[in-house]
């Protein structure tokens, strides 16, 4: 068939052949011709992805080999893109809080904060002290239950098929704990600007502390089971280090960085939501491998449901969301009484509130990382820009670097360990 | 958060040392530092202020002021971990002229065992290798160009994808879906 003859693409098709590993390529050439002294330096580029259970996500990998070595690695990201953040500019402030809580779905009351408090920042509105130790309690449990699913998943990449059950056994009792006060199991929309949308209800906190109670002692079983396997060890002990002077140019922040040694943690660098309230430490690593990044962030969840046990005894009395008319909807058994409560409802409902026009950027500590969500208003009722610097998206420019010499295998670990939230990247 | 007056301090010290039209204004709002700049100087305007502390680039975020000229915004947040201070340092660009310099190091840092990246790129530090994929990402999503970035591509969106979505006059919606079903009409059924 000559060229005149060739059938005209789709759309489809022609999308999909864009994709060109030239550049891949290239590099490749170039490397072999640079190193062409033996014949077994041949180079072979590997496609991991997007649809792979080990890049939890939709995340593609472009894998340089050599052997079993891992030469280079070029993340394509994007398919899981929703144009969260242009959604959210057509959506007038309150209403955009439950489409972006969706982009990194494993931390959805962290993203909801980041942004609420954006918001706060723009309105300058003071928020009730019950408020923020329910957000505290809620975005430390949202902090384990992240947690759970990256040990659950992470040790089911290094063939640990148990201790995904085990994981996943106590994320139920936080889903269900999130059902009980906020009425939804994920993207629970419970934090509102000014506050939290409800009060938890009765039993919440008897049923709390059940779980709270046992949580050190599962955390504790998690531990056992890993530390002391022997496979586990292996693949993770020594693996891809990165010392923290390179993560710190690379942006990375969270238990990646503290796996490295440096303590770095916004809730107690720079509190917000009353974090200076309650007693915790930081766990940090001392050589930033593979393991260290495993037993930071275990020991993250023995100190998040410590956080949760001082939030619950501290727990002040008093009003769960901002009494400020003009950003909060009026109690419900107002509306039958009072005329300006109504009138408030009306205008909340339709329009929104109006925020002063004004740009700001406010970073909260999420299970990743630094999550900062920058809001531009330009006086209207909807957000005239709404950026989230999501951990994850940062983070992953790391992969090349730690993995980068190391076998095929540890590159699955690495990757496990960086706990990336495609979500987040793609938004 | 440096106050009203350290921020001031900070406008007239990069005055001094990058030129005198660096800084265009200072903004102090809500206990935040703003240096809005001129869009020539941000490299060393971030050299220099990486040299006062700042050493930590956090976030790299494009704005579309529309519709104000000039139009685009390009931001980039600075944490000083060590005080815990934060400053944003904004530029601003015209559409018909969307070009920034590249805070990104030629060769990405961090992996690469050769630290030879002195190939008359004229950059004296090591420059923000985390600058890397949030430029990608404002190219991609305002079509501001940064000139000398190593890999500038889209990021986000498909490779053949026309217009820069997050732009404030680009319509949301709207957009077929590529899936092979609407393309091959023998697989739709007969009406």
């Amino acid at each position: 068939m000559s060229a005149s003859e060739e059938p005209a693409l789709s759309d489809y098709r022609r999308q999909e052949q864009s994709i060109t590993l030239a550049p891949v390529e290239e590099q490749i050439r170039s490397e072999v011709s640079g190193a062409s002294d033996e014949a077994s330096h041949e180079l072979l580029t590997l496609n991991i992805g997007p649809h792979h259970p080990a890049t939890h996500g939709v995340l593609r990998l472009l894998v340089t080999l050599q052997g079993e070595v891992v030469r280079d690695i070029k993340p394509i990201i994007g398919y899981v893109h929703t144009g969260i953040e242009k959604t959210a500019e057509d959506k007038s402030y309150w209403k955009a809080i439950p489409v972006v809580e969706r982009m990194d779905y494993l931390s959805y009351f962290f993203n909801a904060m980041a942004y609420c408090g954006a918001v706060e920042t723009l309105l300058d509105v003071e928020v009730p002290a019950r408020a923020q130790y329910l957000r505290v309690i809620h975005l430390e449990l949202n902090r384990i239950m992240s947690h759970l699913v990256w040990l659950g998943t992470s040790a089911l990449d290094l063939g640990a098929i148990s201790m995904f059950w085990y994981c996943f056994r106590e994320r139920e009792a936080i889903l269900d704990l999130f059902e009980f006060s906020t009425g939804q199991r994920m993207h629970t929309r419970y934090i509102q600007v000014g506050g939290v949308a409800e009060d938890i209800p009765r039993g919440f906190t008897e049923k709390l502390r059940k779980f709270t109670d046992a949580m050190p002692s599962r955390a504790d079983q998690y531990g056992d089971l890993l530390n002391k396997n022997e496979i586990v060890l292996q693949r993770l002990r020594g693996t891809c280090p990165l010392e923290a002077e390179k993560l710190l140019a690379l942006g990375v922040t969270g238990p990646l960085l503290r796996a490295a040694g440096n303590p770095w943690d916004l809730r107690k660098a720079a509190p917000y939501s009353s974090y200076d309230h309650f007693d915790f430490k930081i766990p940090v690593g001392t050589v930033g491998d593979n393991y260290d990044r495993f037993a930071v962030r275990l020991a993250e969840i023995y100190e998040s449901t410590k956080i949760i046990e001082q939030a619950l005894d501290g727990l002040p009395e008093g009003p769960y969301i901002t009494t400020d008319r003009k950003v909060a909807l009026p109690p419900r058994h107002e509306l039958a009484t009072s005329m300006e409560a109504l009138i408030h409802h009306f205008k909340l409902v339709t329009e929104g509130f109006r925020v002063p026009p004004g740009e700001i950027y406010y970073p909260i500590e999420s299970p990743r990382g630094e999550l900062g969500c920058f809001v531009r208003s330009d006086g209207s009722s909807k957000p005239a820009r709404v950026h989230m610097r999501d951990p994850s998206f940062v983070n992953l420019q790391a992969t090349a670097p730690m993995a980068e010499g190391a076998y095929i295998a540890d590159l699955i670990a690495t990757l496990a360990m960086l706990d990336p939230i495609l979500g987040g990247i793609d938004r | 958060m440096p106050d009203a007056t350290g921020l001031e301090l900070i406008a007239h010290d990069l005055r001094a040392t990058v030129g005198e039209q660096a800084v265009r204004d200072t903004v102090f709002f809500r206990a935040r530092g703003t240096v809005e700049i001129d869009p020539a100087s941000v490299v060393a305007v971030l050299a220099r202020l990486r040299e006062r502390g700042y050493t930590f680039l956090c976030s790299v975020h494009g704005v579309d002021y529309y519709p104000q000229e000039p139009r685009l915004g390009v931001h980039y947040e600075l944490l000083d971990m060590g005080r815990v201070d934060r400053v944003t340092v904004k530029l601003r660009v015209p559409t018909d002229a969307p070009e920034v310099d590249s805070v990104t190091p030629n060769r990405p840092a961090g992996g690469g065992s050769s630290d030879d990246d002195d190939d008359g790129s004229g950059q004296t530090l090591a420059g923000w290798p985390t600058a890397n994929h949030q430029e990608r990402e404002v190219y991609d999503m305002f079509g501001v160009v940064f000139r000398g970035h190593p890999d500038l591509r889209r990021i986000l969106m498909p490779e053949d994808y026309e217009g820069h979505p997050q732009r404030r006059d680009f319509p949301i919606g709207g957009e077929p879906v590529a899936f092979t079903y609407n393309d091959t009409p023998s697989l739709r059924p007969p009406l």
